[in-house]
């Protein structure tokens, strides 16, 4: 692609001095742009009026403003990339962020470890926080299982919210018509979602990347159109409510004299539930994180790498491609079908509404994010990701918006997510990480 | 038969409308081999900006529907075709080079971009226009059903047919149709020999969002309401045609297109049309498993 360089004149003379000039005209072109996208877009608004027709009313205030911010914006970026030469941020901290991160990663892990496990006794009165943070671990676990798919093996998948849905409503169903408990249903639903895996598997390993994602999102589409049109069976778009809560390995969490806090003689809070629940879903992620890393380093996820790769070359040594691409979305789809059944139990009631593409996005936008097969990374990012969305709660509308252009951003300036540099699982003398420019050359 | 001929007609133009936008993803993909993800929401940002410019029109007082028609067409074609080449410019040509996924992944970030941009500017609730272009032919009347063929239909067949044999004409005869084909077989031996492959990828994607423009205004004139997300669903199904055609193909978009159209309304007439949707996205998912080259795509070969 370096041919394709000299065509864009930008990149070809720099100029060092301070161009106010240039800047300038930069920015008018930018402006006369944006004034072509925004005039109509946010300068009128369509309202109905009072008689139900639509009426149109101005904004010019919203415009001129929207105006000066990509004026101001684009002079800004202009005058620090092209005159002052100020790297770009990207190439500012990627090399030395990476190998930071490397270093802390000894470090982080465990720490990060050590406070995930002491959460609920720092922030027990603070029901709020342990909540969040029960979604984060529940998001970290689907990333981590997204991550055997698209991370490790290189599969695409943006219908992984279909095996997650899957896990809910299997859960959900398994235990209100035959009563059976969690612990039964948790691997019931895992066996359920990775047979979905394979079912969905079977006919389309064969396709190439981007083929494979749009069939996997045809596929989440359908499970989901299914879930809302099949009434009798899950309840259409009402969903499913009263699913029965957890117990602690049968005793329940309830104010009876044969409940939780009466047999342990504690006074009865709704808290134990929660604490409950947030270790529930830690022990489950850090199943999902430890079997990746062991699969990592048996022939298996040694064979998804390598598929990643270079697909051609693993054919041709030998390695059975579509039984490799089978397994990693089984394997994917099973955890993603646990964090379902734990979905479904912690909120007692689950609807088609839970299951949208959005989801599959942010979990895809969690393991883009983290750098795609870093286990730290991919936890880091659901924290980063649900931490920022929490604090857009105030702003609920920007926040899809701003998620949008984050997954943009992401991709221009650090395609690689925070750590771009990989760990080989085998190696001869010495344990040495590959950076990330030679990661990023092979994969093209 | 009288209902079957109805739902034959109503078929074509619905079909007709995901060929315009199925265009812009076979060209797309044909020249860069990227999936862009955005370009249904285009097409949704095209009729939203053809239903400003509308009201904008009767507001400064053009009553005149054909005239104000035809002003809007040009309006939403020339504002849709910046929105596409901002797009491109932003969030694809940055990526050229990068690793495989990168810009499918960063097409739905700017699809989830676009289709909140709309909500916050415009809100969220279904846009409704009352029916501009009325009138109807009968063509038949057996007494128990009459066939219809209405107005708005004949404006969408004759618009897309023109549009379409314009298009091929560009791409077979002009100087920018050969640099595209040139792009299209080999983009670094395109550039080597002169061709200026970004302008040309840019107009492509500037002539796909043009196109997707029109489609998204008759969809507005045809259904008389429009919402934030439609592009999703609309995108997909004509992603779908674009594949079932033979992705990269111009005939095969254009095929593919009428083919969908004609399978949802028979599937909805016949069967069920809360499942149309799953009959779309089960031929999508049918046609790469059996016929991943399309009808009349070119089978690809992998190069190493």
């Amino acid at each position: 692609m370096s041919v394709l360089v000299p065509n864009d004149p930008k990149s070809a003379e720099r100029v060092s001095r301070l161009d106010v000039g240039g800047a300038i005209k930069d920015a008018a072109v930018a402006t006369v742009v944006a004034f072509g996208l925004f005039s109509l877009m946010l300068g009128l608004l369509t309202q109905p009026g009072p008689s139900g027709q639509l009426t149109i009313s101005e904004r010019p205030k919203l415009l001129i403003v929207s105006l000066i911010v990509v004026f101001v914006g684009r002079f800004l970026v202009a005058i620090f990339t092209r005159s002052l030469r100020v790297p770009l941020i990207s190439r500012l901290i990627s090399p030395k962020l990476s190998t930071s991160f490397r270093q802390l990663e000894r470090f982080a892990a465990p720490a990060l470890l050590g406070f995930a496990l002491v959460v609920p006794v720092l922030f027990y009165s603070n029901r709020y926080l342990l909540d969040l943070a029960i979604l984060v671990l529940t998001y970290t676990m689907l990333a981590w299982g997204l991550n055997i798919v698209v991370g490790l093996a290189g599969l695409l998948d943006l219908g992984y919210v279909a095996f997650y849905a899957v896990g809910a409503y299997s859960y959900a169903l398994l235990a209100k018509n035959f009563g059976l408990s969690f612990w039964v249903c948790l691997p019931l639903a895992g066996i359920l979602a990775s047979f979905w895996g394979i079912m969905l598997g079977f006919p389309v390993l064969r396709l190439r990347g981007d083929y494979l994602a749009i069939v996997t999102l045809a596929f989440g589409e359908i499970i989901r159109i299914v879930i809302t049109n099949w009434q009798d069976f899950t309840g259409g778009p009402n969903g499913i409510s009263g699913i029965p809560r957890p117990s602690f390995f049968g005793i329940p969490f309830t104010s009876d004299p044969e409940g939780f806090a009466a047999l342990f003689h504690l006074e009865f809070t709704p808290t134990h539930r929660v604490v409950f629940l947030y270790y529930l879903i830690l022990a489950l992620a850090l199943i999902t994180c430890a079997v990746t890393i062991r699969l990592r380093q048996l022939p298996i996820g040694r064979a998804w790498e390598a598929l990643r790769e270079d697909e051609i070359a693993c054919r041709s040594l030998g390695v059975n491609t579509t039984n490799t691409k089978l397994t990693a979305f089984a394997t994917g789809a099973m955890f993603a079908g646990f964090a379902g059944s734990f979905f479904a139990t912690r909120q007692g009631f689950i609807s088609p509404e839970s299951f949208v593409f959005m989801e599959s996005a942010l979990v895809l936008a969690i393991v883009v994010l983290g750098g795609m097969g870093s286990q730290l990374g991919v936890a880091v990012a659901a924290l980063v990701m649900l931490g920022g969305f929490e604090l857009f709660r105030n702003f609920e509308q920007f926040r899809m918006l701003i998620f949008g252009a984050a997954m943009v951003g992401i991709m221009v300036w650090r395609p690689r997510g925070l750590v771009a540099t990989r760990t080989p699982s085998v190696y001869l003398e010495k344990k040495k990480d590959i950076p990330a420019a030679i990661v990023e050359e092979a994969r093209q | 038969m009288e209902y079957f001929l109805q739902q034959l007609i109503n078929g074509l133009t619905l079909g007709s409308i995901y060929a315009l936008v199925a265009i812009g993803y076979t060209m797309v993909y044909g020249i860069i081999g990227m999936i862009n993800f955005a370009h249904g929401d285009i097409f949704m940002v095209g009729g939203f900006l053809a239903l400003i410019a509308f009201l904008g029109l009767l507001a400064i007082g053009v009553t005149a529907v054909p005239l104000a028609l035809f002003l809007v067409l040009i309006v939403a074609m020339l504002l849709t075709a910046l929105y596409g080449w901002t797009v491109e410019r932003i969030a694809y040509r940055p990526l050229r080079g990068s690793f495989r996924l990168a810009p499918l992944i960063s097409a739905i970030g700017m699809s989830i971009f676009l289709q909140n941009y709309v909500q916050i500017a415009q809100g969220a609730r279904v846009k409704s226009l009352p029916p501009l272009v009325t009138g109807a032919h009968v063509l038949m009347d057996s007494g128990k059903f009459v066939v219809q063929l209405t107005n708005i239909q004949i404006v969408i067949i004759v618009t897309t047919t023109v549009l379409m044999l314009l298009f091929s004409w560009m791409v077979s005869s002009t100087r920018l149709g050969r640099d595209m084909r040139a792009c299209e077989q080999d983009l670094k031996m395109a550039a080597l020999v002169g061709v200026n492959t970004d302008r040309t990828i840019s107009l492509t994607f500037v002539i796909g969002a043009a196109l997707a423009a029109v489609a998204g205004i008759m969809y507005l004139l045809y259904y008389g309401a429009i919402d934030f997300f439609v592009g999703f669903v609309a995108g997909v199904k004509a992603f779908t045609a674009a594949v079932l055609g033979g992705i990269g193909s111009l005939p095969g978009a254009m095929l593919g297109g009428l083919m969908i159209g004609l399978i949802e309304t028979f599937w909805s007439a016949y069967f069920s049309s809360e499942y149309k949707d799953v009959a779309a996205f089960s031929i999508l998912i049918l046609v790469l498993i059996f016929m991943p080259t399309g009808i009349l795509g070119r089978p690809e070969v992998e190069k190493v």
